[in-house]
């Protein structure tokens, strides 16, 4: 079959300020006609740019210096503007991360769909009514003919994206480039998405480029796999050759730094990939990724170019790798799992919150509208226990940053209590606690670009904590200063410098210093490497869970990410719509008997295993609105084990398996001793 | 929305990966050399705004004839010679002894009225925007009040009530353009306030004063200066205007507005006389304007 998007050896250059620069050297790839390949890569590795040199759209600066990319046989150098175009419109359609940006906010979706036909030739309007029509249909939208009135905003982010990959299928393209499309979404919305991608590939046929971060999703959908390295394609193959034999050593990274849900419990160790991609990485003769490199050889890695050679039996496995055989030899040894930690469930109780409720009042003062409530937090209880790891997990909305919030005192809590020794957080904002109160809960927050003041420099960020809340003078504050650097394993140099002169891990290391300063008893972390890459997350994970353990401090960490909950937590806290649906110990929680919700969000999350096949649960729809008052289950709207009216009238009875509880109307059978959870008995990673 | 965007364009990488530029490590002055080689514009405003400092500073040394020394023989020929290089005044003055002594009093009276402003400003502004709600409505209703009259009435009433004065002119100032201020540091202070590391300040108990001063006013550092320059601009117009209206500082000492106003009765029969203060009254403007576009620029490039 004839391959509809070639790249031969190409390099592309950026022409900026500080002079020439290669933002990608030497990458070859094709995708065969139905063919799908995933590229993966950290931050800044150029594969954004890969997708735009697909289009030949490359931003001011960015030239092709070497190679060729040819779609469907064409050279793209050699086409005119109006040919270029004509290629963009017909034969390839793009998907971005945000679905908004991609949609016109004052068109209906019927027009923008509509659209398309229009301008390939159908002059019928009711012939390009019907075919947006259905397409919205193959997209899994329901009520499609609503739909197609509506504006883009009154679509959810599932939904819009749903739209806009319509509206890339209407002009029946040959090549689709997803770049990031899944990355602003929930879970259980990016599983649906991914499944209808899966869908709809064997249905449409057209070949597909899909760009992620994400070694799950690109597993879940794709069946050929490019890692980019610094602009440079570092492995290329097969999916499961890939996956299962993984060749060169930043592949073998990447997969072992990556939390899994089927680890065996908290305490299996993620490897990190130690140092940083810096800038001169990128102009190296030699291997790119050879300052980071454990197996690295002077001779071999670093003075002469290494080129792409064979990497395994299976055809079109390729490395860019000099030293295959010790890499190869490594791995094997490499691998020793730490026996899982048991959760001690009675370690003292730091923290008891006993129906803690947070509700938001909007409008009704001048605005003229009807006063509404919005209820972020109902009725939660839960206790954080010293030395242990609470996780709170749920998808967008469902009030898991309005506990942290609550808890921490930057907002009010509407009624119940929270006990921290005496003290009732609840009742107490922030700038009513006593000195004493404040220094004993800290937060570390998720976004690394907002975490530190830009204008003060790391000294002043971890000095002030010490001053305020452990009344230290000057001198005995730098001494402190010194060893929390050191304790979050930063160098000492770093401390005059600004945020911006930092990495997103640097800055969140700070953080965590900073949070550590007042030697709290309990530290609420609310998603503190969301925004992290695969690699950073790890050792920024892995330092936490150190400290933790040797200070017994008490953490309370909020997550989207189950597998990331998997290797962290000893208790897990399952949100829905501002509710707790499951509370126990996280063996309890990831082992059934499970809350209807907690199984979808399980089958979900990715997984980095080619073989995982399809999620046995997809949830459809979207989570209600909070303002409105909930009878009955708040999930019954998405149950697929709905039982019937009793879960849309009666508020479901909390079900107890000794310390394990779930809220559910289902009748179920306790957790059968002896049997092993679904994570033990599936396979060790590689 | 839970996660933040990963990835981002390979442009923008790349310059996240190389943002250890050597001068960031360089002090002020460096840092102020490195601005002006890098952006053109910002050089041009530089050096007039300096030429003028420069003239103000030296004026005694500078200037060929003391300001108000009245030649009526020289009226024979009041325009440019070599002895007197912009001419005379129609008393026989010297124009280009008269610019350089008056580039003191706008030098002096236009920054003091700008950073009363800005203090008043900043002050209210970041006020209005921590505190939010009733504070926050009333200072800004009454600084929309303020900015809805025009201002050169408000100039004139004040003065006229108070008298012609550097301190009646400085205060009015201040009061006129502080709204605007305020309205620039409330913006910042209303984004900034959200930020993460404000939470944390509060976390550890800092008091609204120490949040507003430390955490918060030094991020509204960049809009703040480019606008500063920008209003350093329209006062020079303002004190122009009203040495033009007759309420500016009392004559006989040399004031630009005032140089035009005296001689524009005359502008058709000896026409340098009210253009060349014009011009130093434009020249001024422009450069502060050049001035905070380059600094503009510069921020927005990072």
């Amino acid at each position: 079959m004839a391959d509809v998007l070639v790249f031969d050896k190409v390099s592309i250059d950026y022409r900026g300020k500080a002079g020439v620069q290669r933002i990608l050297n030497d990458v070859s790839f094709s995708i065969p006609a139905g063919g799908s390949m995933g590229l993966v890569g950290e931050s800044g590795c150029g594969k954004s740019t890969v997708a735009l040199a697909a289009m030949r759209y490359l931003p001011r600066g960015m030239t092709v210096a070497e190679g060729r990319i040819s779609v469907e046989g064409r050279d793209t150098a050699g086409l005119s503007d109006a040919e270029l175009r004509r290629v963009r419109g017909n034969r390839v359609a793009m998907i971005y991360q945000d679905p908004m940006s991609s949609l016109n906010p004052v068109m209906t979706v019927g027009e923008q769909l509509m659209e398309v036909p229009l301008l390939h030739g159908v002059t019928d309007r009711a012939v390009a009514f019907q075919r947006a029509v259905a397409m919205l249909g193959e997209v899994r939208l329901p009520d499609a003919e609503a739909m197609m009135a509506r504006y883009p905003h009154q679509l959810s982010g599932g939904q819009q994206q749903r739209v806009v990959i319509a509206m890339a299928l209407m002009a029946e393209p040959a090549l689709l480039i997803m770049d990031e499309p899944t990355t602003g979404l929930d879970v259980t919305i990016e599983a649906a998405i991914l499944e209808l991608v899966r869908e709809l590939r064997s249905k449409f046929g057209a070949a597909i480029l899909f760009i992620s971060h994400n070694l799950g999703t690109v597993a879940r959908i794709c069946d050929r796999i490019g890692v980019l390295y610094a602009g440079r394609l570092v492995e290329t193959g097969d999916i499961r050759s890939v996956f299962h034999r993984p060749a060169h050593p930043y592949t073998h990274g990447l997969l072992s730094a990556l939390p899994r849900i089927d680890a065996r419990g908290k305490g299996a160790r993620l490897h990190p990939i130690e140092g940083t991609l810096a800038a001169a990485d990128r102009a190296r003769p030699g291997c790119a990724f050879s300052p980071r490199c454990p197996h690295m050889a002077p001779a071999e890695c670093v003075e002469r170019s290494v080129p792409m050679v064979p990497a395994s039996p299976a055809a079109d496995h390729l490395a860019r790798c000099a030293r295959l055989e010790a890499v190869r030899k490594a791995s094997q040894a490499a691998w020793r799992a730490r026996p899982p930690a048991e959760a001690e469930v009675d370690a003292p109780i730091l923290l008891d919150v006993r129906h803690l409720t947070k509700n938001y009042e909007l409008g009704g003062r001048f605005g003229g509208r009807a006063k509404r409530v919005v209820r972020a937090l109902s009725d939660a209880n839960f206790q954080a226990r010293a030395g242990q790891t609470l996780a709170i997990v749920g998808e967008s909305g469902c009030g898991k940053s309005t506990l942290a919030k609550t808890i921490s005192g930057l907002i009010p809590a509407s009624a119940g209590e929270a006990r921290l020794g005496d003290a009732d957080l609840a009742q107490l904002p922030v700038d009513k606690r006593p000195r004493d109160l404040r220094r004993r809960i800290q937060m570390v927050f998720q976004n690394p670009d907002s975490t530190l003041n830009p204008s003060h420099s790391v000294e002043f960020a971890l000095a002030r904590p010490l001053k305020v809340l452990r009344g230290m003078g000057s001198g005995e504050a730098k001494r402190e200063v010194a060893r929390l650097m050191e304790q979050v394993q930063l160098p000492p140099d770093l401390l005059r410098r600004m945020p911006h002169q930092l990495s997103g891990g640097q800055r969140q290391r700070v953080a965590i210093a900073r949070a550590l300063a007042g030697e709290p008893d309990l530290v609420v972390a609310d998603e503190p490497v969301s925004a992290l890459d695969v690699s950073v997350q790890a050792a920024i994970l892995n330092l936490l869970s150190d400290l933790l353990e040797r200070s017994h401090v008490g953490l309370i960490v909020i997550s989207h990410d189950l597998a990331l909950v998997r290797h962290m937590a000893d208790w897990v806290a399952v949100m829905y719509l501002g509710r707790i649906v499951e509370y126990g110990p996280a063996d309890a929680v990831f082992r059934p008997p499970y809350h209807p919700y907690t199984e979808a969000l399980l089958a979900a999350a990715p997984k980095p295993d080619p073989d995982a096949g399809a999620p046995t649960v997809v949830l459809g729809g979207a989570m209600p609105s909070s303002t409105q008052a909930i009878v009955g289950c708040p999930f019954a709207s998405r149950c697929p084990r709905k039982i019937g009216a009793i879960c849309d009238t009666e508020t479901p009875p909390v079900r107890r398996f000794g310390v394990h509880s779930i809220a559910c109307h289902i009748d179920l059978p306790p957790p059968a001793a002896g049997i092993r959870s679904q994570a033990d008995a599936a396979a060790p990673p590689p | 929305m839970t996660e933040a965007t990963r990835d981002i364009p390979a442009a923008a990488a790349y310059v996240e990966v190389a943002r250890a530029r050597p001068r960031i490590k360089l002090g002020a002055l460096a840092r102020v050399w490195n601005l002006l080689s890098y952006s053109p514009i910002a050089t041009v405003g530089a050096a007039i705004i300096l030429f003028w400092c420069v003239c103000a500073i030296f004026a005694p040394w500078v200037a060929p004839y003391p300001p108000n020394k009245i030649d009526s023989a020289l009226l024979a020929y009041p325009y440019p010679t070599s002895q007197h290089w912009l001419g005379v005044d129609h008393l026989g003055r010297d124009i280009a002894s008269r610019l350089i002594w008056g580039a003191r009093t706008v030098l002096i009276v236009a920054p003091i009225a700008v950073l009363t402003a800005a203090a008043l400003g900043t002050f209210l502004g970041l006020l209005s925007g921590y505190r939010g709600g009733a504070a926050d409505a009333v200072i800004m209703r009454v600084g929309d009040t303020l900015l809805a009259f025009p201002k050169i009435i408000l100039y004139l009433i004040i003065i006229a009530k108070f008298g012609a004065s550097a301190f009646n002119i400085v205060a009015v100032i201040g009061v006129t353009n502080a709204p605007i201020i305020a309205r620039i540091v409330r913006a910042v202070t209303l984004d900034v306030k959200n930020r993460d590391y404000v939470a944390a300040a509060r976390m550890r108990g800092e008091s609204p004063l120490y949040i507003m001063l430390v955490e918060i006013l030094p991020n509204a550092r960049g809009p703040l200066i480019v606008d500063l320059f920008l209003r350093l601009g329209y006062t020079t117009i303002a004190i122009g205007v009203l040495g033009f209206l007759g309420v500016g500082l009392p004559p006989p000492d040399p004031d630009w507005g005032g140089m035009i106003k005296e001689t524009y009765g005359m502008l058709f029969v000896w026409p340098h006389m009210t253009i060349i203060p014009s011009i130093a009254i434009s020249s001024l403007v422009i450069g502060c304007n050049f001035l905070a576009t380059g600094l503009r620029e510069s921020s927005v490039d990072g």
